[in-house]
């Protein structure tokens, strides 16, 4: 079966988690300066951010670092409070409560961190981590019996067999790859319906990076999970994501179908992004991209006013200074936040 | 590119500690670097690439210890250095003046209490004492100027730098003597991909102006392939395959090259079902006999369990070597 074949026969419409205008922006603290000029700043390092996660398909978040992509991720896992905007699970606003209500809430969205070397507690077994997890989202059964099939039907879910091989061994007795499944079982084992994929193969191996990326896809179908996927490396978007958002200095420039944001970037950014990415098909047309941009992302503390990715863009016009552009639909339900597709105007400088 | 080697690397073993505890990071290592080349060195990570630069700069610490093998340097012009015999006084002279290194953190290899002058100034003032105060400051500025800096960031300190801006410091560091060949160990890897393409174009510009060689270490071979002359990959300590960037791209001949190269989903192209490696890359301590390989190799066959391959021609005449009993016979 091809990725095309797969995606177009198990993308769902339905939205578990929908993030609407979701901002974060956080304090900086205040030097002896700060004080005297009665100055409060702020890193804004999230900006009206709408995503929305379908079952049973994957997001992918693509950005460099700092452009926020890690903390929509902590936003969307609750781990943050939010500055402003809403998440709605399931089509119901989530309060932002710790308790019960957070708890409910894990159950359904669990998050995978990009390094399975610091997420799982060196002194604990893999029993150990998948138990807790189990008993605390209510899934450990009655009495032993329950619990070891549960335990090893989660090592099976992940690929780790035979599952008594793995279920008393320790995280340093593992090598990367196996402990980022380790992490994925423990976060199935609360039943979610989203998983929050931060980063989840770039501290791994090149070679295995793959066989996890693999494993991801066959859940998503098989357990019909809705995955956000973030990552800096849009060839991978390409490759595992059904829909692709590009995020830029806290917001999300352009998104849509992967497959048409890779192949046809609308945004002067992603255009930058791909032309960046090593390629081995490329040969000689390094001159025609030494105008794709250059320069690094902005402060955030003092982000630029208009579209944040103008004083890089060669594209930039004056209207881009100070206004920010807002979402432009292009066909095939691809969108960019650029001036260049306001209108008549658009039409031809996107070319 | 002219065939004059620079750098031969013949025959090199290092261990890490030694008796019964300890490992073989590198074994047999046969590598040559050619005037004005980049050679690209690529492998996972314990597959030995690191340990290759540290060991041919002399920078390996203990418990890593040098157990067999010449490295020789070319000067132009003149006889043979074998890099492994020189005295402290003549090492030192030999580093930075003939061979420089970038380390693969730029974060971790800049002092945060000195500015980017002082640490600038310093290799200078180490290599050329006859230099005056005010001709090493126009040095320095002269070197943040080619790796495209401002001179008015000389008096930084790094924690003012950006991530890319800080490593393009360590490039011009590694530049200021104007050395006849550059290791850089993953020297981009901390960095985003536009940073990344910004300093390797320039890399690739300087080359050009200064005419130096590099030795390009990283695990991303996808970059290599479109940015070095030569590669070659290394797995478990040896180097399993050496051949032209292309050549390897077109037609990997080792079976651990070509499941690198699927490992990295295409940007273009046809979207294709990627499968990556299976098993896990080995642990020094319990290397496997045979070819190191073969566990993971879905073509592994007889020989390949007990007799370990060596580097050869796979067809007379071609300028390529694999290690993988697929095209040599075993004797």
């Amino acid at each position: 079966m091809t990725t095309e074949q797969s995606a177009a026969a198990h993308t769902g419409t339905d939205v578990v988690l929908e993030a609407r205008g979701v901002t974060k922006h956080f304090p900086v603290r205040r030097t002896g300066g700060d004080v005297l000029a009665r100055r409060r700043r702020t890193v804004h390092a999230v900006d009206d951010v709408s995503l929305k996660l379908r079952r049973g398909t994957v997001t992918a978040l693509v950005g460099e670092s700092g452009s926020g992509k890690s903390t929509v991720a902590r936003l969307l896992a609750r781990l943050y409070p939010l500055t402003a905007g809403e998440i709605q699970l399931g089509g119901e606003a989530v309060g932002a409560g710790r308790g019960r209500s957070f708890r409910t809430y894990v159950k359904q969205v669990q998050l995978i961190f990009q390094d399975p070397f610091a997420s799982l507690n060196p002194v604990h077994t893999v029993r150990y981590h998948l138990t807790r997890a189990l008993k605390i989202h209510g899934r450990a059964g009655d009495g032993d019996a329950d619990l070891q099939k549960s335990l090893a039907a989660l090592l099976e879910r992940v690929q780790l067999t035979p599952p008594h091989q793995f279920l008393d061994k320790f995280p340093h007795e593992l090598s990367g790859g196996q402990r980022q499944r380790v992490a994925i079982a423990r976060a199935l084992g609360a039943d979610p319906q989203v998983l929050l994929a931060d980063e989840p193969v770039s501290m791994l191996d090149v070679s295995i990076r793959l066989g996890v990326l693999n494993l991801l896809r066959d859940l998503k179908e098989r357990l019909h999970l809705a995955i956000l996927y973030i990552t800096h490396d849009i060839a991978s978007a390409r490759y595992f994501a059904d829909t692709t958002l590009v995020m830029y200095a806290g917001r999300i420039v352009e998104g849509g179908d992967s497959e048409t944001v890779t192949q046809h970037p609308a945004h002067p950014y992603t255009q930058l992004l791909i032309a960046s990415a090593p390629d081995p098909d490329r040969v000689a047309d390094e001159e025609a991209q030494e105008e794709a941009g250059s320069g690094e992302p902005p402060s955030l503390i003092t982000p630029p006013d208009g579209c944040r990715f103008h004083p890089r863009c060669p594209k930039a016009m004056e209207r881009c200074r100070t206004e920010p552009p807002p979402r432009f639909d292009l066909a095939d339900g691809q969108w960019a936040a650029c001036w260049l597709y306001d209108g008549a105007e658009g039409q031809e400088a996107g070319k | 590119m002219t065939a004059e080697p620079i750098l031969t690397i013949s025959g090199l073993n290092v261990d890490y500690g030694t008796g019964p505890t300890g490992v073989h990071a590198l074994r047999d290592v046969d590598l040559t670097l050619h005037r004005g080349e980049v050679l690209g060195l690529a492998g996972e990570s314990g597959s030995g690439k690191s340990t290759l630069a540290y060991a041919v700069t002399r920078l390996l610490s203990p418990p890593g210890v040098i157990t067999g093998g010449d490295v020789h340097y070319h000067r132009p012009g003149a006889g043979p250095v074998d890099i492994l015999s020189l005295s402290p006084d003549a090492l030192r002279a030999f580093r930075w003046q003939e061979l420089s290194i970038v380390f693969q953190g730029a974060m971790n290899s800049l002092n945060p209490v000195h500015t980017v002058h002082s640490q600038l100034t310093d290799v200078l003032k180490a290599h050329r004492p006859a230099m005056r105060s005010a001709e090493r400051t126009a040095r320095a500025e002269e070197l943040l100027t080619l790796v495209g800096i401002s001179r008015d960031r000389l008096t930084a300190y790094p924690h003012q730098l950006s991530g890319g801006m800080r490593q393009r410091v360590m490039i011009a560091m590694a530049l200021a003597l104007e050395p006849e060949i550059v290791i850089m160990d993953e020297p981009t890897t901390a960095l985003d991909v536009v940073m990344q393409r910004q300093i390797l174009r320039q890399l690739v510009r300087l080359r050009e102006q200064l005419s130096f060689s590099v030795v390009f270490i990283t695990h991303d071979i996808s970059l290599l392939i479109e940015f070095s002359d030569r590669i070659a990959i290394m797995y478990g300590g040896r180097i399993v395959e050496q051949a032209g960037a292309s050549e390897i791209y077109r037609d990997p001949r080792h079976p651990y090259s070509e499941g690198l190269l699927h490992s990295f989903p295409a940007l273009h192209g046809p979207r294709r079902e990627l499968t990556g490696i299976p098993g896990t890359p080995p642990h020094l301590s319990a290397m496997p006999a045979g070819c190191a390989f073969h566990p993971r190799c879905g073509k592994a066959h007889d020989p390949c369990a007990d007799q370990i391959p060596v580097l050869a021609r796979p067809e007379a005449g071609q300028d390529r070597e694999v290690a993988c009993w697929l095209h040599t016979r075993p004797a």
